[in-house]
Order: C-alpha cells, then structure tokens, then sequence
C-alpha cells in the first residue's frame, strides 16, 4: 500500500508541479494516474522512489516513510518503467536486466538465470540477450526495461507512459502482456499515461488529474464511466463523444449498440458481463 | 631539398652515434618527460573533470581556467618557472610548465566525456537504485571514454611538442640537438631534430588513433554494421 499524505511539490524555479495530493494506492493492483502533459503524474510518481523529494506532505510505503529510507536501497526495492526505456546503451540486453542484481551482489550465474527467465516472462527471445540496446525494436526495449523492473521481484512497480512511444500496434500487444504478466504477478502497480483508453483498458483505478496534480475524480473505470464527477471529467473520458457515447436500437428483435457516428458497434448481451 | 638530404645524412651520421647525448637516450629522456607529464597531468585533471561533468558544478571555472591554459606561451611559462624556482631546480620548473600546459586538454576530454552522457540514461541508471559513484564509474566513465581519450591524445602531442624545449634548460631530449644546432649554425641538426620530434608525435598519434577505436563502447557503433555481423539473430521476435 501506498499512501500520499498532503504532498506537495514545488520546484526550485517556482513552478508548483504537485500541491496537496492525498491518495491510498491499494497493494496488489494497478492504479493508473492519467491526465493531460504537465499535470505533475511524473512528480508524483518520482516522489515514490524518492527521484523527486517532496517539499510538503509524506509518502509511506506500507506504513514505512519513504523520507526516512535510504534513497538508493529504496530503489532498488522498486521497480521502475519509463517511456524511453533508459537501458544503458553500453550494456548488452542482459545485463541491463541483471543490472540491480549485480549491484545487489547476485551471484553472477544466478542472475544470469534469472535475467533469461525474465526474457521468457516478457516475452523476448532468449536469442536476443547479447544484444545492445540500440540494435532492438521499441517494443524490445521496452520489453527489457519491464524485465529490468521486475528483475529485483519488488512488490512495487511504478511505470511512467512506459508505451508511450511505441507504435499503436505494438502498444496494443505490450498492454495485453501487462496485463497477462499483472494477472500472474499482482504486483502494486502505479501507471502512469496521458491515454485515458489505456488507463480504462490497464486500471483497477483510476485517478484522474488536473493540473497540479489535483485529483478530478477517483475510482473503476465503471465508476467514472457512469458517473462523471464534473464537465472536465465527462469530456475527458469522452463519455458524450466518439465510441464511449454509445446508444441502442431495435433492430429485428435484437438490441444494436451504436457508437456518436450512427455506426453499428455491436449487439447487446442482456445480462452480460 | 638539399637541407633535407643533409638532415637525413645526419640522422645517420657517426657524429650523433658518438655525441654527448646518444639518439636512445635522447628518445628516452623525451618519451620520459612526456608520460610523467601526461600522467601527472591526468591524475590531476581526470578526477576534476569527472567531478565537474557529474555535478555540473564548476564548468564556468573550469571552461575560464581551460580557455586561458592554452593561451599561454609555453617557453614564457618554461623560463618563468626555471627563474622562480632557480636553476638547481631547473627540472621542477620544466615538468610543472608541461603538467600546467597538459592539463586543459585532458580536463576539458574528462568533463566534456561526462556532460556528452545522455541525461535520461544516467537518470535511468539512478532511478534502478545506482549509486553515484556507480554512475560515474559504471555509466559516465564508459560512455565519456573516447572523448577523454581524444583529449589525452591531444595533450601527449602537445607535451611531445613542448617537451622539446626541456632542451633549453639542459634537460636533454630531442630538443636537445635543435637547442645545441641553434648556436652552431647547424641547420642539418636542426632539422634533423625536428624530424625526429615529428616523427615521434606521429607515432604516438596513431597509437592513441588505435586507442581511441578500442575504447570506443560497444553498443554504440553504428547499428548497420552489427547488424551485418549478426544476420543469424536479427529480427528473431516477429513484431515488438
Ligand atoms: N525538474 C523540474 N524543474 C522545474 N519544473 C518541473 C520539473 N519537472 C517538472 N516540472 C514542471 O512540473 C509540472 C509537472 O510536470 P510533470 O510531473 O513532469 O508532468 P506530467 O508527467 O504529468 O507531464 C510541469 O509544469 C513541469 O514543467
Ligand atoms: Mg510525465
């Protein structure tokens, strides 16, 4: 579990990224923190693993504060995920995995092991771990910097729009691993993204934020779906628009669903889900 | 075209063989004067620069100190010292002015190796629970390295260069002969020397030329060409 208490964030040059933030992250799920660039998901989410400390508030992680950790060995009990991947580019594909485990001092051989089965977990060839980072796909990177968070087997991952620069094929295929390794691993996942379908697709919870990190509305994607707490958040998850402003029609008997452009978008199942 | 024939015919001749300064020694003396000096200088230079490129602190300074460094006249320098410190300390005073004169180009390769490191990676490397002296030594050295090395390479030819002028305070080397032809009138000496001096500083460029290509981290070639190397793994995972 992780709770925010009041935090609040203000940066040497002003700017107040975060301010007052109150949040329980539930363990053994995945919260997604969404909203539009800027809105300070990134502070929040670096004030977990101690990147960013925060100028207001506390962070506890089941109980313990963050502030009173080492910041380093905190870390390295955390996974972390980001959109350019951030393997070193000096080092082959499995020792970038293996990377927290040699600092950890892992025997070499035992993370090498563990680096493979990690491959297989992500689904990466085992063919591939010789290779630089340079000489892979953005999906594979990506791909090596989940298998790197997950390397240290922490309780806590924190991923920031880790999809976010990938192409929309591949980042359909990377969401549908997460959420199959998630099914497997039920690991406390804070998500980061600025896509509120991939936030309804990933999300147990969801939180939705303003700038400054101030939260807009909190809950499952059902929840927020068929109550939007405001205007900002209707509009945002698209509720009266495109394929969310969905309605039915009798046709032949059967009940059609149809989507904002009057397209059939498929039938209802009374009872269904 | 004559002068060259004659510095050549001098290289050869039984003179050197049997001068007060023997050619070996005299390539001893000046290969000696410039290691010391290059390593002198990288044990001072080296750890401040990394200092500097990792904290960002201090790069203002260090850009002043480098810019002005090499501005100096390094005979100026040399003759100053020798007079400061005296001529029983002739030796002292030489070596500092070549350290003081090596040290900009290596400071500036340390700190410009380190600075060159990607932000986001070293953020990376941080982020996964690194310390900062991992950073440094397991991300920011590696990556920093053919740039430290390019400024290594350019303070050894420089020293090689300077180090020619230890002739001037009866230090030997292969300035040696060029100082003692001055007086003389011996242009062959003179020139011969100088070829000799040429000679070395190209030697000593194409070793660090070969050094630079071995340093150079691996990963970071161009991806065309390892692709070449390794058609049996390339492209194995279908579509990620
Ligand atoms: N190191 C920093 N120094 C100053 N301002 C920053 C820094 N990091 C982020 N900010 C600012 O804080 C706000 C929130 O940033 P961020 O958390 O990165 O947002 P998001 O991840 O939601 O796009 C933005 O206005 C951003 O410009
Ligand atoms: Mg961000």
């Amino acid at each position: 579990m992780i709770e925010f208490r009041s935090v609040s964030k203000q940066f040497p040059d002003g700017t107040k990224a975060v301010q007052g933030f109150d949040l329980t992250v539930p363990s053994h799920s995945t919260t997604v923190f969404v909203g539009s660039s800027g809105c300070g998901k990134t502070t929040l989410l670096r004030m977990v693993n101690r990147m960013v400390e925060p100028s207001a508030g506390q962070i506890l992680i089941d109980g313990e504060d963050v502030a009173k950790t080492d910041a380093v060995q905190l870390r390295r009990r955390i996974g972390y995920v980001m959109q350019n991947s951030g393997l070193l580019p000096h080092r082959s594909v499995l020792d970038n995995i293996t990377t927290v485990l040699r600092l950890n001092k892992t025997p070499k051989a035992e993370a090498r092991e563990r680096g493979l089965a990690l491959m297989d977990t992500v689904g990466l060839d085992r063919a591939l771990a010789k290779r630089y980072p340079s000489q892979l796909s953005g999906g594979q990177q990506q791909r090596v910097g989940v298998a790197r968070g997950l390397a240290v087997e922490p309780n806590i991952l924190l991923m920031d729009e880790p999809f976010g620069a990938v192409d929309p094929i591949v980042r359909t295929e990377l969401q549908q691993e997460l959420l199959r390794l998630q099914r497997d691993l039920g690991k406390t996942v804070v998500f980061v993204t600025h896509d509120i379908d991939e936030a309804f697709l990933l999300g147990d919870q969801i939180v939705i934020l303003k700038k400054g990190g101030v939260i807009a509305q909190q809950g499952s994607p059902e929840e927020i779906l068929a109550n939007p707490a405001d205007d900002f958040v209707a509009d945002f998850v698209g509720a009266n628009r495109g394929k969310r402003a969905l309605s039915l029609k009798q046709v032949d008997g059967r009940t059609i669903v149809i989507d904002a452009d009057g397209k059939a978008a498929g039938v209802l199942h009374e009872g269904a889900a | 075209m004559n002068l060259f024939a004659e510095a050549f015919a001098w290289l050869t001749s039984e003179e050197l063989a049997n001068s007060s300064l023997p050619l070996g020694e005299a390539f001893g003396q000046h290969l000696y004067f410039s290691f010391v000096t290059v390593l002198i200088a990288a044990l001072i230079a080296v750890p401040a620069g990394y200092l500097i490129g990792h904290t960002g602190k201090g790069r203002e300074i260090a850009v002043g100190i480098t810019g002005a460094a090499r501005a100096l006249p390094s005979f100026g320098l040399i003759l100053l010292l020798v007079l400061v410190l005296g001529v029983t300390r002739s030796e002292l005073g030489a070596f500092i002015a070549f350290v003081l004169l090596a040290i900009p180009s290596i400071l500036a390769g340390a700190y410009a190796g380190v600075e060159a490191v990607d932000r986001r990676t070293v953020d990376a490397a941080r982020a996964v629970g690194m310390t900062e002296w991992q950073i440094l030594v397991k991300v920011e050295a590696p990556l920093g390295l053919p740039l430290l090395v390019g400024g290594l390479r350019s303070a050894v030819l420089q020293v090689v260069a300077t180090v020619t002028l230890a002739g001037y305070v009866n230090l030997g080397g292969l300035g040696y002969y060029i100082i003692q032809g001055v007086p003389l009138g011996r242009f062959d000496q003179i020139l011969g020397g100088a070829v000799l001096v040429i000679a070395l500083a190209l030697v000593l460029d194409g070793l660090f030329g070969l050094l630079a290509r071995v340093v150079e981290p691996q990963g970071l070639a161009s991806r065309t060409q390892r692709r070449r190397a390794d058609p049996a793994t390339a492209e194995t995972t279908a579509s990620a």
